[in-house]
């Protein structure tokens, strides 16, 4: 049975979704949000929705126990809490569960962020029937035999033969009933990330916050528009290496960038196990921007232009902002590779600006 | 479903504890047990009891606090009753026996506290229809206004529902109904402008009513007739929503919906002022029927599991229950063994006050007494003894700055006793009066906060403004004292202000 409050209780979800995205910058720049993270829900606290009162304000942190204690003793359990009366602030924070997928939800419709269409012919891989409805014509295999002798009782009530006090249904042709099925499509798009960062000296911890940050809500972001989504993660300084997400957050390298060596990885990576035909694939780069040598960055504009770019929806490349380094990529980027569609570049130098930079990645709906 | 259909082993139960309730002397309305499965259950806590209620947000967040409890483990709903004729009550269907005759006690306790209290005497009876009545009603607003339209509305009115007086149920109007003498008498000398003076035979008068003193109170009636025509209210006001309802601007709909808030509210202001009583009978009578009567030898390790956790104190909280029952206890105790009156009270031998028993056996018939009058305030104001307050180790706490932690103050009854009576005074809520309806004569509402020792939540009293202005549509006033210092919230639909109150500023209607 349906419970009568669980309208209530969804007009309560749209509420917080509301006061979500009204929050949403600022969402998206907090990094506690991603220890929150559980299996597919977060659970965010909600500010505001408490509705105000006439009410005591702080100078009333009072009370009455029972138990043992000296004067002067804390009260046990009450560490920050305060008495009966509810004053502290803390208290009035709700923590909602939202999953990840309504999350990016939000963030696509507060960042209007279109819909991704999937390319490639497999993008509906799967087909499966569901038998949801019921018609009067069909194989006998099928007869569902309740709704019949029903629609038979139906008709004969109506045409007066039925007697209650010899209740007998006999069903005729008319009265059969079978079930019907629909054939639902579930689109099931590969994709697959691959995400690049520079993990040379001038990369501080500042810097891979932000990274972190950005990655969390692309990866949010394209998982609500895929199913299945793949996951890659590379790191490099001079030379590059696949690692698994941990060690891609943590990682700490000294020495020099040679960015072309990831972008060789990559193109390795999507050859050996991802054929563009069948996959979406996304590919994100971060850096400081420091790259070694002018030839090298122009290598990098080579391999995206040549080899990235074509077999990918996208390429990213997103820049945080250093003490260290010229950030000079990014010009690069600009000046090779500005006429090619599928690059987008954004600076985030801080938390702010990640709002921003997912709208200028996911803007175009690719 | 009702336990007739489910249950029908409960149904014997039911029957055979009412009849054990009923001769140890309670007296309740008839009580309906529902059969109820957590869900449903918590739907029906979420909803404050009733099984419908008018479709609004804040039902669906209650609804997930106490869903995300159960889940987490930290709460469990035993037990829902209504103050209803006749009463429901609400089984949850996997409960054990025990725990469900444990309930059936309880609640027939509740019901007769209900019906018994002096303080649920006005409350309406047939509450179950009318929560259903406001549902279609507010619906109905709904489908004609849109949803989101009435549901800000409601939001409004929600923040504005503790500004009820609860003891305005029970007051009867000073002014006599119209067309009766008294009224006839006062409307014939008002209009021969005359003023009643004393009585006096014909030739007296001169003497008794001297001419010059009748002008005079002539003329102070007419200057007080002056002064008060254009005073709305005529005393300051505790029942701010019933002066909304009345004098604010309101389509119908709008007053139709503050109107349920309004009721639903006064409807609930009794369990406000009584949880510590009603709770404590309902444990007293649950313990001392379970105990000599209900109880069977399987019963027994559950029942007192389950009791312990009902009665239990957690440091710094105090557990109504657990108040409730052993102040119970204790009257019943005094007036069995006549602890009390002018002779106990000045006894000065703490020896001879701890063996003082005369036999008075008064304890049952106190108890029912005390149960019938009182409210929490009275009840704590009347029966806290210092013996009582030592026995059960109570303290006083306040919060440390230096640590910024609770830390016990001290045991010392009379500042004990004054934290529980504020702590119950108008249940926690600060004292808002209208004291005039047309401020500054220009259609303005001033509020006033009667400061009783702890300051307005500043931040929380602007956003309540702007709720009060818009209903009242035209600006509101809020006086109260912050810091030592008078101040004047404004809200005039558009900004917030605050300033100290000063000469210059026109005065109320009435003072504060």
């Amino acid at each position: 049975m349906a419970l009568k409050i669980e309208k209530d209780h969804q007009r309560f979800r749209q509420i917080v979704k509301g006061k979500i995205r009204k929050d949403l910058r600022k969402f998206l720049t907090r990094g506690e949000l991603l220890g929150r993270e559980g299996e597919r829900t977060i659970s965010i606290p909600v500010r505001g929705i408490e509705l105000p009162h006439f009410r005591y304000g702080d100078n009333n942190d009072a009370g009455v126990g029972i138990g043992e204690g000296e004067s002067g003793d804390p009260v046990d359990g009450q560490e920050g809490e305060m008495g009966p009366g509810g004053t502290q602030e803390g208290q009035h924070i709700l923590e909602v569960e939202v999953s990840l997928n309504e999350l990016a939800d939000i963030l696509g419709d507060e960042l209007k962020l279109p819909r991704i269409q999937p390319k490639g012919k497999h993008a509906i891989t799967s087909e499966k029937d569901k038998y949801s409805g019921i018609r009067s014509t069909g194989p006998d295999s099928l007869r569902h035999f309740k709704r019949t002798f029903r629609a038979a009782l139906k008709r004969q009530i109506m045409a007066g033969l039925y007697d209650p006090d010899f209740p007998i249904v006999v069903p005729i042709k008319r009265d059969q009933r079978y079930r019907s099925w629909k054939t639902v499509k579930k689109p099931q798009s590969n994709a697959v990330i691959i995400y690049m960062m520079d993990v040379s000296g001038s990369m501080g911890d500042e810097q891979k916050e932000l990274v972190r940050l950005e990655a969390f809500w692309i990866d949010a972001w394209l998982r609500r528009n895929y199913e299945g989504i793949e996951s890659r993660y590379i790191v490099h300084d001079v030379r590059a290496g696949e690692v698994d997400r941990q060690t891609f957050f943590r990682i700490r390298e000294d020495g020099g960038t040679k960015i072309s060596s990831a972008f060789h990885l990559c193109k390795q990576v999507i050859e050996t196990n991802y054929d563009p035909n069948e996959w979406n694939i996304y590919i994100f780069h971060f850096s400081d921007g420091d790259n070694s040598s002018e030839s090298d960055s122009r290598e990098c504009c080579r391999l995206v232009r040549e080899v990235l770019l074509p077999k990918s929806n996208m390429f990213g490349y997103c820049q945080v902002a250093s003490a260290y380094g010229s950030g000079n990529f990014i010009n690069v980027i600009h000046e090779h590779l500005d006429k090619e569609d599928g690059v987008i570049t954004s600076r985030v130098n801080t938390k702010d600006d990640i709002y921003d930079s997912l709208k200028t990645f996911f803007g175009a709906g690719k | 479903m009702s336990i007739e259909t489910k249950r029908p082993d409960l149904v014997r139960h039911a029957k055979e504890i009412m009849e054990i309730a009923s001769n140890a002397g309670l007296d309740f309305f008839e009580t309906r047990f529902e059969m109820v499965d957590f869900d449903t259950m918590q739907q029906i806590a979420a909803y404050g009891g009733f099984p419908q209620r008018y479709p609004y947000w804040r039902f669906g967040m209650e609804y997930e606090k106490l869903r995300k409890q159960h889940v987490y483990g930290l709460g469990k709903i035993y037990e829902l009753v209504i103050n209803n004729d006749p009463c429901y009550a609400y089984l949850v269907a996997d409960n054990c026996l025990t725990d469900q005759k444990l309930v059936m006690a309880h609640v027939y306790a509740h019901c007769d506290f209900f019906k018994h209290n002096f303080w649920f005497s006005k409350t309406n009876r047939k509450m179950m229809d009318e929560m259903a009545n406001h549902a279609t009603r507010i619906r109905k607003h709904i489908d004609r206004h849109g949803h989101d339209v009435v549901e800000s509305f409601i939001d409004v009115c929600v923040t504005l529902d503790n500004l009820i007086d609860p003891h305005s149920p029970f007051m009867r109007r000073e002014t006599s109904p119209p067309g009766s003498q008294v009224a006839r008498e006062a409307a014939d000398r008002l209009a021969k402008n005359d003023t009643p003076g004393f009585q006096a035979k014909p030739y007296m008068e001169s003497w008794i009513n001297p001419p010059a003193m009748k002008r005079k109170q002539r003329e102070d009636a007419a200057k007080e007739r002056l002064e008060s025509r254009g005073r709305l209210p005529e005393q300051p006001l505790r029942d701010v929503l019933g002066f909304l309802l009345e004098n604010a601007p309101l389509e119908d709909w709008e007053s139709d919906v503050l109107a349920i808030i309004r009721e639903e509210a006064y409807y609930f202001a009794p369990q406000g002022q009584t949880k510590i009583m009603n709770e404590g009978w309902a444990t007293f009578w649950h313990s001392r029927l379970m105990t000599t009567k209900i109880l069977r030898d399987e019963d027994l390790i559950t029942y007192a599991d389950h009791h312990s956790g009902t009665v239990a104190m957690s440091p710094g909280r105090l557990n109504p229950y657990k108040v409730g029952v052993e102040l119970f206890r204790d009257i019943e105790e005094r007036w069995n063994k006549g602890r009390f009156g002018k002779e106990y009270d000045e006894c000065t031998s703490m020896s001879e006050m701890r063996k003082w028993n005369k036999d008075a056996g008064l304890g049952r018939e106190k108890i029912f007494e005390v149960r019938s009058i009182h409210n929490d305030i009275t009840f704590i104001d009347e029966f806290l003894t210092p013996e009582f307050v030592d026995r059960f180790k109570m303290y006083h706490y306040r919060f440390d700055p230096a640590t910024r932690r609770m830390v016990v103050v001290n045991r010392d009854f009379k500042k004990i006793k004054e934290q529980l009576l504020f702590m119950l005074t108008n249940h926690m809520q600060p004292y808002i009066y209208v004291v005039d309806g047309n401020y500054a004569n220009r259609g303005e509402l001033y509020l006033a906060h009667k400061h009783t020792g702890v300051d307005l939540d500043i931040k929380y009293a602007v956003e309540t403004l702007k709720n009060v202005q818009r209903v009242w549509r035209r600006p509101a006033h809020l006086q109260a004292i912050i810091n030592e210092e008078m101040v004047l919230f404004s809200f005039d639909g558009e900004q917030s202000q605050q300033q100290k109150v000063h000469e210059d500023l026109p005065q109320p209607a009435h003072s504060m």
